[in-house]
C-alpha cells in the first residue's frame, strides 16, 4: 500500500504530515530544520530524499536533506555565494532534483547546482549573463528564481521564473538563456508587453507535454502551446485574474487547478471572503469554481506561490496551504475539501509525496 | 587558549559544536576558521560574503563589539550572540 506525505514549509521551520494509505487522517511532525523558515520542500525519488530550502535571518541561506524521511537533518550553504564581491544572499526560495543534480533558486535572483547531492554548490551563472539583468526590479517578496522546471528527458533543457522578471529557458544546459514572456502582459508598466519586467508567480509544465506550459502571473493566467515562445491569456471566467499557484495534473494535461485571490491592491485574499479552487478539465478553455468543503464566508486568507501540491495516486490528491496557517486537501481531484490540518505558522511551501 | 561562547542555536543546528569551547587564535577571523576546521559548515552561519559577519550576528571580544580582525588573547573570551531581530 503507498504511503502519503505533505512536506510542509513555513516562516517557523518545516514541517511533515503522515497521511497514512488513505489520506483521510494526517499526524503533524514539526517543526523542523531547527526552526528556520522554509520556502519550498522537495522529494527527490531517486534517493528518496527530502530537500528542503530556506534561509535565516541570523544565520543566511541553506539547503537542508534528510534521508529518513525528516527524523534526521543536515544541512549546507558551500558554496551557495555570488563571491566576496556580489550581492548577499539571504534565503532560497526553490530546490528542484533533476537528472541527478539538485538546482537551487535564490534571492536576489539566481540558479545554483549541486552534483554532490547538496553538500557544495556552483553558480549557473549564465541567468544571471542575461542582457537583461541590470533592469531586473523585486516583485513584493523580492527579486527571486521561485520555480525551476527541468525538461523531463533533455538534460539541456530547462526554464526557471523570475519575480517580477519573468520567464527564462535554456537549451544549452545554462550556458545561455532567453527570456519567455511574448504575449504576457505587463500590468503595472506603461509598455504592456516588454522583454521581460512580467510578474510570473508560478510556472508548470503540463504532464506528457513539454512544448505545454501554464503560467500564474500578477497579470493573468497564461497558457503557452509553444515551449514558451509564445503566450495566451486564458484567465476568462476566474473570479480574479491574479493569484500565486497553479498545480498540474501529473497525467491529465488538460487538468489544472488555481486559486484566485483579490486585486493585488485590494488584501490578495480569497475574493469576498470565500475560499474556492478552480480546475480546468480542457486546458484552461474554461474553469469551473469548487469550494466544497472550504470555508465561504470571512476566510479573508492568501495563499503563497509554492505552497499547492498535487501527488500522484488515482484519484489525484489535491493539497494547498494559507497565509493564515491551514492546510486543505481533496482526495477526489479537487471536488470536495477538508481541512487537516490548523494552527501553523504561515505556509509557505506544500510538496504531496506517495512513497512506494 | 581563547575561550569561545556559542548561542544554543548554532549548537543545535551543527552537530559536534559545543556552547563552550577553546581555540588557539589571534583574531576574531581566527577563532571562527579554527572551529570551521572542526566543525565544517559553521563558518558560512557565522560569515557572508565579504567576508564579513553575518548583519544579525553579534561578536563581542571580553563584552566589547568585534570585528573580524579585532585581536583576540589567550584569556580573552568570544560571545557569539544572534542579534534581537525576526518575527
Amino acid at each position: 500500500m503507498t504511503q502519503t506525505m505533505l512536506l510542509v514549509g513555513t516562516s517557523k521551520g518545516a514541517f511533515i504530515l503522515d497521511g497514512g494509505t488513505d489520506r483521510t487522517s494526517w499526524s503533524v511532525r514539526g517543526p523542523l530544520c531547527n526552526g528556520w523558515p522554509i520556502h519550498d520542500l522537495q522529494w527527490d525519488p531517486a534517493n528518496r530524499s527530502i530537500y528542503a530550502g530556506g534561509g535565516s535571518v541570523w544565520y543566511g541561506p541553506a539547503v537542508f536533506r534528510s534521508d529518513d524521511l525528516g527524523e534526521t537533518w543536515n544541512h549546507s550553504s558551500e558554496g551557495l555565494t555570488y563571491g566576496d564581491d556580489g550581492p548577499k544572499i539571504p534565503t532560497v526560495w526553490n530546490v528542484t532534483p533533476a537528472n541527478g543534480s539538485i538546482y537551487a533558486g535564490v534571492e536576489p535572483a539566481g540558479l545554483f547546482r549541486s552534483d554532490d547531492g547538496g553538500a557544495t554548490w556552483g553558480h549557473v551563472a549564465g541567468l544571471r549573463e542575461h542582457p537583461s539583468r541590470p533592469d531586473w526590479q523585486p516583485g513584493a517578496g523580492g527579486l527571486i528564481c521561485h520555480t525551476i522546471v527541468p525538461h523531463p528527458t533533455d538534460a539541456e533543457k530547462m526554464w526557471v521564473a523570475i519575480s517580477a522578471v519573468g520567464t527564462f529557458a535554456t537549451e544549452d544546459g545554462g550556458t545561455t538563456w532567453e527570456a519567455r514572456n511574448r504575449g504576457v502582459v505587463n500590468c503595472n508598466a506603461p509598455d504592456p508587453y516588454p522583454e521581460t519586467g512580467q510578474c510570473v508567480h508560478k510556472l508548470v509544465m503540463a504532464a506528457g507535454r513539454p512544448d505545454r506550459f501554464y503560467q500564474q502571473n500578477h497579470c493573468g493566467v497564461y497558457r503557452s502551446t509553444d515551449g514558451t515562445q509564445h503566450w495566451e491569456d486564458v484567465s476568462k471566467g476566474l473570479s480574479s485574474e491574479f493569484g500565486f499557484v497553479f498545480g498540474s495534473h501529473p497525467r491529465d494535461p488538460d487538468t489544472g487547478w488555481v486559486i484566485p485571490l483579490s486585486h493585488p491592491e485590494e488584501g490578495r485574499t480569497a475574493p469576498g471572503g470565500a475560499l474556492a479552487v478552480w480546475r480546468t478539465r480542457n486546458g484552461a478553455d474554461s474553469w469551473e469554481r469548487h469550494g466544497d468543503g472550504l470555508p465561504q464566508e470571512n476566510a479573508y486568507v492568501g495563499v503563497y506561490r509554492e505552497a499547492f501540491a498535487v501527488d500522484r495516486l488515482d484519484p489525484v490528491g489535491v493539497f494547498f496551504g494559507t497565509s493564515t496557517g491551514q492546510l486543505y486537501g481533496s482526495i477526489d481531484e479537487g471536488e470536495t475539501w477538508s481541512r487537516i490540518a490548523d494552527n501553523l505558522p504561515p505556509i509557505w511551501g506544500v510538496e504531496a509525496v506517495a512513497l512506494d | 587558549m581563547t575561550t569561545v561562547i556559542l548561542p544554543r542555536s548554532l549548537v543545535s543546528l551543527i552537530p559536534g559544536t559545543e556552547r563552550t569551547t577553546q581555540v588557539d587564535a589571534t583574531t576574531v577571523a581566527e577563532v571562527i576558521d579554527r572551529l570551521d576546521e572542526r566543525t565544517p559548515g559553521l563558518r558560512n552561519r557565522l560569515l557572508d560574503s565579504g567576508p564579513s559577519i553575518r548583519q544579525h550576528i553579534n561578536v563581542y571580544v571580553d563584552h566589547q563589539p568585534a570585528r573580524l580582525d579585532t585581536p583576540v588573547g589567550p584569556d580573552s573570551t568570544i560571545h557569539v550572540i544572534p542579534a534581537v531581530s525576526g518575527g
